[in-house]
């Protein structure tokens, strides 16, 4: 049963491999990414080896104890970066408990995050090897500790798919769980500099690290290579004692799911309530306004980009030494982001944009409603984001080059965006999927069109960006206004030319791209 | 308002040449990748008929709807909604025509109320039209109590319905419905077909596909049978099924039925 598992989870990767050349290409990549990571990782384990003791230990303990806390994170970021084997397929299925839980640990390991891990942890052996008895317990605890891993991230899954019943759970899952990522960088640049600030700090933490489950079977191999055996016992209990404690809860919350299938409670509502659609013009374009602004706030994945645009301010104004730094970019950069963000709009769509054709919009209409419900409120969050970073840091004399950057960023890149969402297509997170969520090798194609983009959305923009450099090498006040009417009336004429381009592109080609977005499913 | 569904309007559509069919479909053929999808299909859907297009899984009916209703481009042939070419004149095509695709999403995050609404609104209706009509069509399909649940969260069967509603709105001459009836209750069933026959009766056409024999016997005028990407038999019911039930029929004219002894073992003693 347990090699079935493991045939079915194979199966599965091979078979969707076959449906599309780019999703394989996507994964080629990435294994070669993990093949890099890999290699970087064994041959620093193995030079590790003929280092002092003590700093093996501390390196290997908040190494190995971050890679822990990793693996039971990212899932639920990512909301289920794998679920491939996805207990609740196995409902109608009677298979035993305790294969299916050792099918899944054994699948979990199966892809690239899980051999780097396996791989990485079995080279401890090879960095211990001066220590005989060392290397034999880093042996044990090493694979004890990926079946932690693997354990602890199932068992979160588990639970949290307990939880995602109602869709609205779902939603505000898919977006609150991230954040703890995006401030990651935070979190390390802290940890970074208690390192530099006193040197016994990275010994202390590993200390501290070593006596919790995350850290403790980490520990064990360098207790026997300083000769005290006894505590590395210790450890070794109180890791065996995580796993089993985690496998029960996990078998636990598994038999429930397994007869509790997901249930959406819905509490029925009567009409009346139009929302935004009362208060557009009740036009074609309107309509069409009405319905992106609707989705702007109800669909998560749009909804992630308004909650990262002022988290984006909070962590410039800290990463950028306050108020007079970065923080005074935030208006351009959220322009810039915010206008890039409609994009995929269509792809978003996925099949739901036969409306729009089955009803003949025309492409004018269908462009400048989308464009229109983004600059309904991007508009005045730039200007906000432009005007306040500047009162808090008393630069007002900055204003017009900062407006002008950061309007010519919102009207240029609407255009470009308008143009880009009617002329391609890509692999996008289905509707009601997290927006963290990418189809498996896809990130890499993803990653191409969106940096393609921003490249010529800063060329489109480059007058500005270089007004806006004269300016601040040459203090004068006249760029700065120069920087402002070239924003307005430069960016303005590409917001035209997008739109108008865009909705030929539109009225020509649209049952194509119809086509093209109903293969993303 | 007497009938609860707007009937076709003809005030302001142009005067169409009479005597041209419904949907007259020629020749329309589609290939994906090496599969041909659609070989050539010719179908004339007479004004006024109620008209059933059946066949097997598989067997090219969403793809030739699909292409009729200008929502897929064809390799060959052209499609003619009331002598009007639908790839020629797209926007002229589709204002003639109510469609009820298969298989794709809707607007889901929008209430059932806003997803009506925005149908009409994007085929350019004036604002009082929509809101009477789009209350209208919530009660005759009995989605009043749930006009402001997000269609997300309705059921499949509440989905068609909603989606129904969409095609309706503008009162079209032709209604093209890709398995209206799929996993819909047997009383909305019902309802929709009484919506449907009235709207037929008051001049209006509509072509529906389904795989449910029965229905489409008692329920329309005309039928054509298509299998493999062609059409293999056209006609009124009581042209192609002869003496026999148009299931038998059709059993006939698609083949496929297994007449051994089956799967002996599936026996509970």
């Amino acid at each position: 049963m347990v090699a079935h598992l493991l045939r079915l989870k194979l199966t599965l990767l091979r078979n969707s491999l076959k449906r599309s050349t780019a999703q394989l290409v996507g994964v080629i990549l990435g294994g070669l990414y993990g093949l890099g990571m890999l290699a970087f990782l064994v041959s620093g384990l193995v030079f590790l080896g003929s280092a002092d003791p003590e700093l093996i230990r501390t390196i290997l303990v908040i190494g190995g104890s971050a890679t822990v806390l990793g693996w039971i994170v990212i899932p639920i970021a990512v909301s289920g970066v794998d679920m491939t084997l996805d207990p609740a397929r196995f409902v109608t299925y009677t298979i035993p408990m305790r294969q299916l839980l050792a099918g899944l640990v054994l699948g979990g390991l199966v892809g690239i995050p899980g051999l780097v891990t396996l791989i990485a942890a079995l080279t401890l052996v090879i960095t211990w090897i001066r220590y005989p008895a060392a290397a034999l317990t880093a042996l044990v605890c090493g694979l004890l500790a990926v079946v932690l891993c693997v354990v602890a991230s199932r068992l979160v899954t588990t639970a949290v798919s307990a939880l995602t019943g109602s869709r609205r759970f779902k939603d505000v899952n898919g977006i609150v769980a991230f954040l703890p990522l995006f401030f990651l960088g935070p979190i390390i640049g802290g940890l970074a500099a208690g390192f530099q600030s006193s040197p016994g700090f990275a010994g202390r933490l590993a200390d501290v690290l070593a006596w919790t489950p995350l850290g403790a079977l980490w520990a064990a191999p360098a207790d026997v290579a300083a000769g005290n055996p006894g505590l590395a016992v210790v450890r070794i209990l109180i890791g065996v004692a995580t796993l089993a404690v985690f496998v029960l809860l996990w078998s636990r919350s598994l038999s429930h799911a397994l007869v509790t299938p997901p249930y959406n409670a819905v509490t029925k509502k009567a009409g009346g309530n139009l929302g935004w659609f009362t208060r557009f013009p009740a036009t074609p374009s309107g309509a069409v306004a009405a319905r992106a602004l609707t989705y702007w706030v109800r669909d998560p994945r749009y909804a992630a980009s308004l909650v990262l645009i002022p988290l984006l301010a909070v962590l410039l104004f800290l990463s950028g030494g306050g108020a007079g730094g970065a923080f005074a970019f935030v208006g351009p950069i959220a322009a810039f982001l915010l206008a890039w963000a409609i994009s995929a709009d269509v792809s978003y769509d996925n099949t739901a944009f036969s409306l729009h054709l089955s009803t003949g919009v025309s492409g004018r209409d269908d462009r400048w409603g989308r464009a229109a419900a983004l600059l309904v409120f991007a508009l005045p969050a730039t200007l906000v984001l432009t005007v306040v970073p500047l009162l808090i840091a008393g630069r007002m004399e900055d204003l017009p080059v900062m407006l002008g950057l950061a309007l010519g960023f919102l009207f240029t890149g609407t255009g470009l965006s308008s143009f880009v969402s009617a002329r391609y297509t890509y692999n996008v997170p289905l509707p009601g999927e997290s927006a963290f969520k990418t189809p498996p090798g896809t990130n890499f194609l993803m990653f191409v069109v969106q940096f393609g983009g921003w490249l010529v959305m800063l060329l489109l923009a480059l007058p500005e960006i270089v007004l806006t450099i004269v300016y601040f090498v040459s203090g004068d006040q006249l760029y700065g206004w120069l920087t402002l009417l070239v924003g307005v009336l430069l960016g303005g004429a590409v917001l035209l030319i997008g739109i108008r381009a865009g909705g030929r592109w539109y009225d020509r080609r649209a049952p194509e791209l119809l086509l093209a977005v109903s293969r993303n499913r | 308002m007497s009938s609860p569904v707007p009937s076709p309007s003809d005030q302001d559509n142009p005067q169409q040449p009479s005597g041209t069919a419904a949907l007259s479909i020629r020749g329309l053929a589609k290939r994906f990748g090496d599969k041909i999808a659609v070989n050539g299909v010719d179908l004339e859907v007479p004004a006024g008929s109620f008209f059933g297009l059946v066949g097997p899984n598989g067997a090219g009916k969403t793809t030739t709807l699909s292409m009729a209703t200008g929502l897929l481009r064809p390799d060959h042939g052209q499609a003619l909604v009331h002598g009007v070419d639908v790839w020629e004149k797209p926007l002229e095509a589709k204002r003639l025509m109510g469609v009820l695709p298969d298989g794709v999403r809707l607007f889901d995050r929008l209430s059932g109320e806003q997803l009506v609404t925005y149908a009409g609104l994007l085929r350019g209706m004036d604002r009082e039209t929509v809101t009477e009509r789009t209350g209208d069509l919530l009660r005759a399909l009995d989605l009043t109590n749930d006009a402001g649940t997000l269609v997300v969260d309705y059921s499949a069967g509440m989905t068609k319905k909603i989606a129904l509603a969409s095609a309706l709105i503008h009162a079209p001459k032709l209604l093209v419905l890709d398995e209206p009836f799929e996993s819909v209750d047997p009383v909305s069933a019902a309802n929709i077909r009484d919506i449907l026959s009235s709207y037929v009766h008051s001049g209006g056409s509509v072509i529906v596909s389904s795989h449910v024999m029965d229905l489409v016997q008692r329920m329309c005028d005309h039928v054509a049978v298509i299998a493999g990407g062609t059409v293999l038999a056209a006609g009124t019911i009581d042209e192609v099924r002869g003496d026999a039930t148009l299931e038998d029929r059709f059993v006939e004219l698609v083949g496929g039925r297994n007449t051994s002894e089956g799967l002996s073992w599936l026996r509970t003693s």
